[in-house]
């Protein structure tokens, strides 16, 4: 009953108990009409809402609208190959987005995992009262959506409005959330205070999910309470962990709303501060649908790519630890 | 991928999967026990501070008129104007905030409703049937999974405004719909919930594939299904990037875009302020009720997520 992973060749293979030939080839048929029926609606999505506008937007990328003079209305779309594939790797600001990313993917992965996993590993150590308050609370960010979380920080980043500011000022010191060194982490912390709970009740339900036995045997060897949790529960759980890791990986480069909001709060985040950013500002500010295109199809070749090296990775190390 | 196998749907006619013992183990620290049960709790409880705090300050400050609210002691009790706020809410630029509220239910609801539907039905077909190309096809989902909405927004603007779709309702619902995480959740679930045998026998009853669909498995993958809705109502509600790329008709826009656009303006006219705050804590309210009372399916539906 316990294991769920292998949901292959079933029923559709099983053959009716003893029935005419005639019948059998009826129930194929029935069969066959049904998996189409309950498939169809997904598979035109897939076609409509993904295949489609991807393919369309790799179509876009190799063509560029031709504008003479002011550029109103008799636009020509002509062939201008990898040209605009150039002009987006040969754009700083384009090429300083995924350096934004990166510095901050390496500041908020490793607090998000550590946070979280460490929150879990306190929780699963029979040390806490109120458990299930605890929880509760910890995972309440996550239903604030992500664009009102930002609201809320960014009220509490802005002088005058913010009581934390206040409060450091009345020590005499004088905090600049909004600032060229700060501003980053001040997005970190935004994305940190949604992820954390989420997170951390996923590595808990893993958790929960280890087999007692191992645990009983940590103990029974003498091993304390954060040596077992470091040594036999976090390696059990690696899978949860890595997961948890690409999943952040893949979020951080489509990084678009809290920047977006902090754009109009601050000048230290510009229009084109992400990826994402940058295929909104080509897009609708600039109004280059070639370049805007060409954008998107290599921030879904990076995220494609990243994910696949990730599970790879992920696959071998799991192959090599049996 | 890994071995963990959390899901152990233990009573097929639905009910959520029973909770393993949640009693750890790990109790002996022997003459420490004491401080690191201190420090233990001490770090939870900073933690639960950290998470509250910010909601908490929307609590207060959605109470403040714009004045008190730049003004001294926010989480005082004085001038009170909860109500003024209010109203004022519900009365600016022509009752806006009200039109949002209900797109956002409409989207998030209607969209939650009808994708997940779809999603469990496709899950069940590559659960319980058999056909040619069927694992290259759920590549294709899972391919589906790591491709994030966000990267598809520009694309699929593009596709809309090619076929005159820009700016309409359908714009936002239709591809909030697609949710290639629901099938892949759906197969797990479906692989659990519903036993084989119950399609077999209702076959040897004779009645038709779909029917049994509808009338017994659907039925059995009821707590699945609100897992999916759930997921899926959340990644709709919190949806920014697709409808500000879509819509430009301010009375088609959900509560984020219209909360952003409602920051904007105070940045230039400060009365928008309280606005935004009271209409940021209004907009919450529907996840965490989703979030408090459907609490056992969105966990059971997180540690299958972790099977992976």
């Amino acid at each position: 009953m316990s294991t769920v992973t292998t949901p292959r060749k079933r029923a559709g293979t099983t053959p009716p108990p003893a029935d005419p030939a005639r019948t059998r080839r009826a129930g194929r048929r029935q069969q066959r009409f049904a998996y189409v029926t309950l498939l169809a609606p997904f598979t035109a999505l897939l076609v409509a809402v993904f295949l489609v506008p991807v393919g369309y937007a790799v179509y876009l990328s190799f063509f560029s609208e031709d504008h003479d003079g002011l550029g109103f209305g008799g636009g020509r779309t002509i062939f201008t190959g990898l040209r605009s594939y150039l002009a987006v790797l040969q754009d700083p600001s384009f090429v300083s987005g995924f350096g934004s990313i990166a510095l901050y993917c390496v500041i908020f992965v490793p607090l998000v995992v550590a946070g979280s996993l460490g929150l879990a590993l306190l929780l699963d150590s029979g040390l806490i009262r109120l458990r299930r308050t605890a929880q509760m609370l910890l995972y309440l960010p996550h239903a604030v959506p992500g664009i009102i979380a930002a609201v809320i920080w960014l009220y509490l980043y802005t002088p005058g409005l913010s009581p934390v500011i206040k409060l450091f000022a009345e020590a005499d010191i004088t905090i600049d959330f909004l600032g060229l060194h700060t501003v980053l982490p001040s997005i970190v912390n935004i994305a940190l205070w949604s992820g954390l709970g989420y997170n951390m009740v996923i590595f808990y339900a893993a958790l929960q999910a280890l087999p007692r036995e191992v645990l009983e045997a940590a103990r029974i060897d003498g091993a304390g309470g954060v040596r077992t949790a470091l040594q036999v529960k976090v390696p059990i759980i690696r899978g949860s962990v890595l997961m948890v890791c690409m999943f952040s990986l893949i979020a951080a480069l489509q990084l678009f709303t809290e920047p977006m909001l902090m754009n109009q709060a601050t000048p230290m985040v510009n229009s084109r501060f992400t990826p994402n950013m940058y295929i909104y500002d080509a897009a609708f500010r600039r109004n280059n649908y070639g370049l805007a295109s060409a954008a998107s199809v290599i921030l879904l070749v990076v995220t494609c790519a990243l994910s696949f090296a990730v599970t790879r990775w992920a696959g071998r190390r799991e192959r090599s630890a049996k | 991928m890994t071995t963990t196998t959390p899901m152990t749907p233990t009573t097929p006619s639905g009910g959520p999967p029973t909770k393993p013992p949640t009693k750890p183990l790990g109790r002996p620290f022997g003459r420490s026990g004491l401080t690191s049960r201190g420090v233990a709790n001490a770090v939870i409880l900073i933690a639960a501070l950290y998470t509250m705090m910010p909601a908490l300050w929307l609590l207060f400050a959605s109470t403040k008129n714009a004045d008190a609210l730049f003004g001294s002691d926010i989480f005082s009790l004085g001038d009170f104007s909860l109500s003024r706020n209010l109203s004022d809410l519900f009365a600016m630029d022509g009752g806006l905030y009200g039109e949002w509220y209900l797109n956002s239910l409409l989207y998030a609801v209607g969209g939650a409703l009808v994708g997940s539907l779809i999603s469990v039905s496709a899950g069940y077909a590559f659960d319980k049937y058999e056909f040619r190309h069927k694992e290259k096809l759920f590549g294709l989902v899972l391919t589906g999974v790591m491709v994030p909405q966000t990267v598809l927004a520009l694309p699929l603007y593009l596709v809309a405004s090619e076929i005159g779709l820009v700016n309409t309702f359908w714009a936002v619902f239709v591809p909030v719909l697609f949710n290639p995480f629901g099938v892949y959740l759906a197969r797990l679930l479906s692989s659990g919930y519903v036993p084989n045998e119950v399609l077999e026998a209702s076959r040897v009853d004779g009645a038709g594939e779909l029917q049994t669909y509808v009338r017994v498995s659907l039925r059995m993958l009821g707590p699945g299904f609100v897992t999916v809705f759930l997921f899926q109502l959340t990644a709709i509600w919190n949806n920014f990037f697709l409808p500000m790329v879509m819509l430009s008709d301010q009375h088609l826009y959900p509560l984020s875009l219209g909360l952003y656009t409602w920051n904007s303006s105070a940045t230039v006219s400060p009365e928008y302020y309280p606005l935004v705050v009271i209409g940021s804590l209004l907009a919450v309210v529907p996840l965490i009720v989703a979030f408090v009372t459907l609490q056992r399916y969105w966990k059971s539906g997180l540690t299958a997520g972790s099977v992976k």
